[in-house]
């Protein structure tokens, strides 16, 4: 078969064009496969339906303090004293490693709603029950490695980093919040 | 010698310490393949895709399963429902079973036309076909798992059969069980094995392809390789034929998943298991339906059993049972015609399998088992003492080329 | 000579092939089982580009709620799943409240609330021993499934709920039972469910008993399959890239191949 090497060149550059091309779509092709098998780890649809939860309040009287599940998690509700609320907003913020005020925390000072998990390594802090040490604070204490936080939640002494977190909630009225 | 070989420092370090490269090198890249494969060739590596694709699916679906009689049923339908592409990955390993057979059956075929088990393949062949009982077991054990009506019938009629054993059935099949009726016990073994199994498989695979890999693939011809010019390396000529059969499979394969999945599946497995009623008719899935036709051919029960684990185990001996010296079809001109009708034997008890065990279709059943049993244990022995094989041609390289000699197909070679 | 590798190839695979679909349509045809053959009707959702009536699922979902909810449950649909045949919360989260679902208070007793969307339907009974009781024996079957766990299911189940014809002469039947021209054995336990105006369409469409059996059929399609539509939308995009895929790596090996095959 003559051929002039221009075109013979011209032809092999089409070939191994064709040739690249091919394995480059089967590649992408294999790659775009690989996200169904990692997404399926994610949070399923009934899992995510379940991600908020509605809590009466009514019952709750001063000073006491319930736990409800929420997303697996145990969040802290608790009913301050007026003593508790004014210990927690005198507080200067300059003693504090994270600091943050008690109005920025709680959008009723009534209510103090948490995250009940340590901050430094995922323990639940005690200070829920009425016979419950309740750290140096008087809010809650960790047992895993002694970190103590205030009426407000906030990390005062101990290795926890940061305050205990507030989740994301509103009142729907007076006395139900929804969580999530 | 592996200095010259890679390029790559990080490769070259370790191949010289862990030659890895250089094994995948030898058996993957240069590997000499014959070159006049047909398309046959491709389900080889179509069975290995296809074993793959099931072991990934499945682990992904495992993560989601409960095993466990009040849950399996609602966990498979919250994985189509509620996990993120749940029912593409279920439907992906629900017709994956059945698109692995069909791969796996037309593999065997090939085999059995180009006479691929003779020797010196005969460990290949029977590995082979332990894959594929190993393959049953684990699809039959999976089949349980949705915990639908077939699911549960199924298990409980195949685990019944072991009962036909003298003496120790019965105590067997409660074995089996972990109880007296097929339950929980038996949906968390049944699991368990289903998980380990293609594992077991994977081995036995590498097995298999370390036998292929010590005298090479059989070809169309079925006589051996002479040098160099009857062969190519394995890439990229063998490389780019898979990925085309591996397209086109797939494009069969998508259409299923995406627009049929349950063309072979059956309605009653959507209805959740229920030890008190037994669905009108009971089938297995298709692939195990010629082994049901044996099974239920035969008017005794033990015997039907013994026929249909015969109808695999003669597949074991094959390499014996087949005197004739000539491997391929091609130049056997009345073996040639006998596969054809073993093959539509096979569908026809396929089909015999699905029918109800009544009138004609019983009649039907014993001879399409009869010939079976016929074609292997007769006619494979004694056929070449009457057959006239035709003259086989020198090398591979002269029918490919038409006339051409040897020498002119290594000059093609050298102009590359 | 490729040309005759070709043809070889060609008739050979096209035998497999034929083989392998007598073999699944028979196992098919198997499976669609009973002889009594009923209207095969036209749906929206079947077909490779078959999607949901969004009106006739809402309509349907009516019919199941004011006609086969008294007997039937559902009990693997969430109401959150009403969502994507075209309600908003507000509409699911006041569906689902006219529920209520049995929960455990604080002092341990068991207390009714209404249902959220993140529940699943209620069911009519308790348990299956209490659905059969109710129903004089026969079990009135959850309806999550029922079109895929029936053979050519739509059709059939739009057949069954039009099938309530006279009895003729000479079938006996008996107190509690109701003749079916598309029941298999035409003896069955349900009564007629449907007719003229059984239900009130907001829309204005005029309930006949084939029009409410094809919306309640709709509704159920995709409560079977709820992931049928975006199945189909992904398997089109799936299939264009496998043809490319297919003709890029036959055009490949061609080129590769062609010193080899040539003569």
């Amino acid at each position: 078969m003559p051929k002039n090497s221009k075109s013979k060149n011209s032809n092999e550059g089409k070939r191994d064009f064709l040739i690249v091309s091919t394995y480059t779509i089967a590649g992408i092709g294999a790659a775009a496969v690989a996200w169904p098998l990692i997404d399926q780890m994610n949070p399923a649809a009934d899992t995510l339906a379940l991600a908020s939860t509605e809590v009466d309040l009514s019952s709750l009287e001063e000073g006491q303090a319930i736990t409800v599940t929420w997303r697996g998690k145990p969040v802290f509700v608790r009913h301050r004293t007026p003593e508790e609320i004014k210990l927690a907003k005198q507080v200067s913020l300059d003693d504090m490693r994270h600091p943050e005020r008690d109005e920025d925390r709680v959008p009723n000072e009534k209510y103090i709603v948490l995250v009940g998990v340590c901050t430094h390594l995922g323990c639940v802090p005690l200070g829920q029950k009425s016979g419950d040490v309740k750290g140096q604070y008087g809010g809650w204490f960790c047992p895993c490695h002694g970190s103590h936080y205030d009426h407000s939640g906030r990390i005062r002494k101990g290795p926890a980093p940061t305050n205990l977190e507030v989740p994301s909630y509103k009142f729907l009225s007076d006395n139900v919040i929804k969580i999530g | 010698m592996s200095k010259s070989k890679f390029k790559n420092p990080v490769v070259k370090w370790i191949d010289h310490r862990l030659p890895v490269f250089s094994f995948m090198d030898h058996e993957l890249n240069h590997y000499p393949t014959p070159k006049n494969l047909n398309y046959f060739w491709n389900f080889g590596s179509l069975a290995g895709f296809a074993l793959v694709t099931m072991i990934v699916t499945g682990i992904v679906l495992s993560m989601n399963y409960t095993a466990h009689v009040d849950y399996a049923f609602d966990s498979v339908e919250r994985i189509m429902r509620d996990v993120n592409h749940g029912w593409l990955i279920r439907y992906i390993h629900m017709n994956g079973a059945s698109f692995f057979f069909i791969v796996v059956y037309i593999h065997i075929f090939r085999g059995l036309y180009y006479g691929s088990y003779k020797a010196p393949r005969e460990l290949l062949w029977i590995l082979g076909v332990l894959i594929l009982l190993l393959m049953m077991a684990t699809a039959f054990m999976g089949y349980v798992l949705p915990w639908g009506q077939m699911s549960f019938w199924g298990a409980t009629v195949i685990t019944n059969l072991f009962s036909a054993i003298p003496l120790v059935g019965e105590s067997i099949v409660t074995w089996l069980w972990g109880g007296f009726s097929v339950d929980n016990s038996t949906l968390n073994r049944f699991f368990s094995l289903h998980f380990v199994l293609p594992f077991v498989i994977v081995g036995v695979v590498i097995l298999h392809l370390v036998a292929l890999h010590r005298f090479g693939s059989n070809n169309p011809i079925g006589i051996d390789v002479r040098g160099t010019q009857d062969t190519v390396p394995f890439s990229p000529y063998y490389t780019i034929k898979d990925l085309f059969g591996l397209s086109v499979f797939l494009s069969f394969f998508a259409a299923a998943v995406f627009f049929f999945p349950n063309f072979m599946g059956h309605p009653d497995n959507y209805i959740e298991a229920n030890p008190m009623v037994t669905p009108a008719h009971i089938v297995p899935e298709w692939y195990f339906l010629p082994f049901y036709a044996i099974l239920r051919a035969v008017p005794d029960k033990l015997g039907g059993v013994l026929f249909m684990f015969g109808a695999i185990a003669v597949l074991f001996i094959l390499p014996w049972l087949d005197r004739s010296s000539v491997r391929s079809s091609q130049f056997r001109p009345i073996y040639k015609i006998f596969f054809w009708i073993l093959l539509l034997d096979c569908v026809l008890l396929g089909y015999l399998g699905a029918m109800p065990a009544e009138g004609i279709y019983v009649i039907l059943s014993r001879i399409a088992t009869a010939y079976y049993f016929f074609h292997f244990l007769i006619l494979f022995p004694l056929l070449p003492y009457i057959e006239k094989t035709k003259p086989l041609p020198i090398s591979i390289s002269e029918p490919i080329l038409g006339g051409g000699s040897a020498a002119s197909a290594f000059a093609v070679r050298e102009k590359r | 000579m490729i040309k005759s590798l070709l043809l070889f190839f060609s008739s050979h695979i096209s035998k497999l092939f034929i083989s392998l679909v007598i073999i699944s349509l028979s196992n098919f045809s198997f499976a669609a089982g009973e002889k009594i053959s009923y209207p095969q009707l036209n749906w929206s959702f079947s077909g490779i580009l078959g999607t949901f009536d969004r009106a006739s699922q809402q309509r349907g979902l009516q019919v199941y709620k004011e006609v086969c909810s008294g007997c039937h449950g559902m009990r693997l649909l969430a109401y959150r799943n009403l969502k994507s045949i075209g309600y908003n919360d507000d509409e699911i989260k006041a569906f689902a409240a006219d529920n209520n679902v049995n929960t455990i208070n604080d002092d341990g007793e068991v207390v009714e609330r209404p249902a959220r969307p993140s529940d699943k339907f209620v069911s009519p009974y308790p348990n299956d021993k209490a659905a059969r009781a109710a129903n004089g024996g026969a079990y009135p079957p959850d309806l999550s499934l029922i079109i895929k766990a029936r053979p050519d299911g739509a059709n059939y189940l739009h057949a069954l709920l039009t099938g309530y014809v006279d009895a003729p002469k000479d079938q006996k039947v008996p107190d509690g039972m109701y003749y079916n021209k598309y029941y298999s054995g035409n003896l069955i336990g349900m009564p007629q469910p449907l007719y003229e105006d059984g239900v009130e369409y907001a829309d204005g469409t005029k309930a006949t008993p084939d029009q409410m059996a094809k919306d309640v059929t709709a509704f159920l399609a995709w409560a079977s399959e709820p992931e049928m539509e975006d199945r189909k939308r992904l398997g089109v995009s799936v299939m264009l890239f496998l043809f490319l895929l297919t003709a890029l790596s036959y055009f490949a090996m061609k080129q590769i191949w062609a010193p080899i095959k040539e003569k």
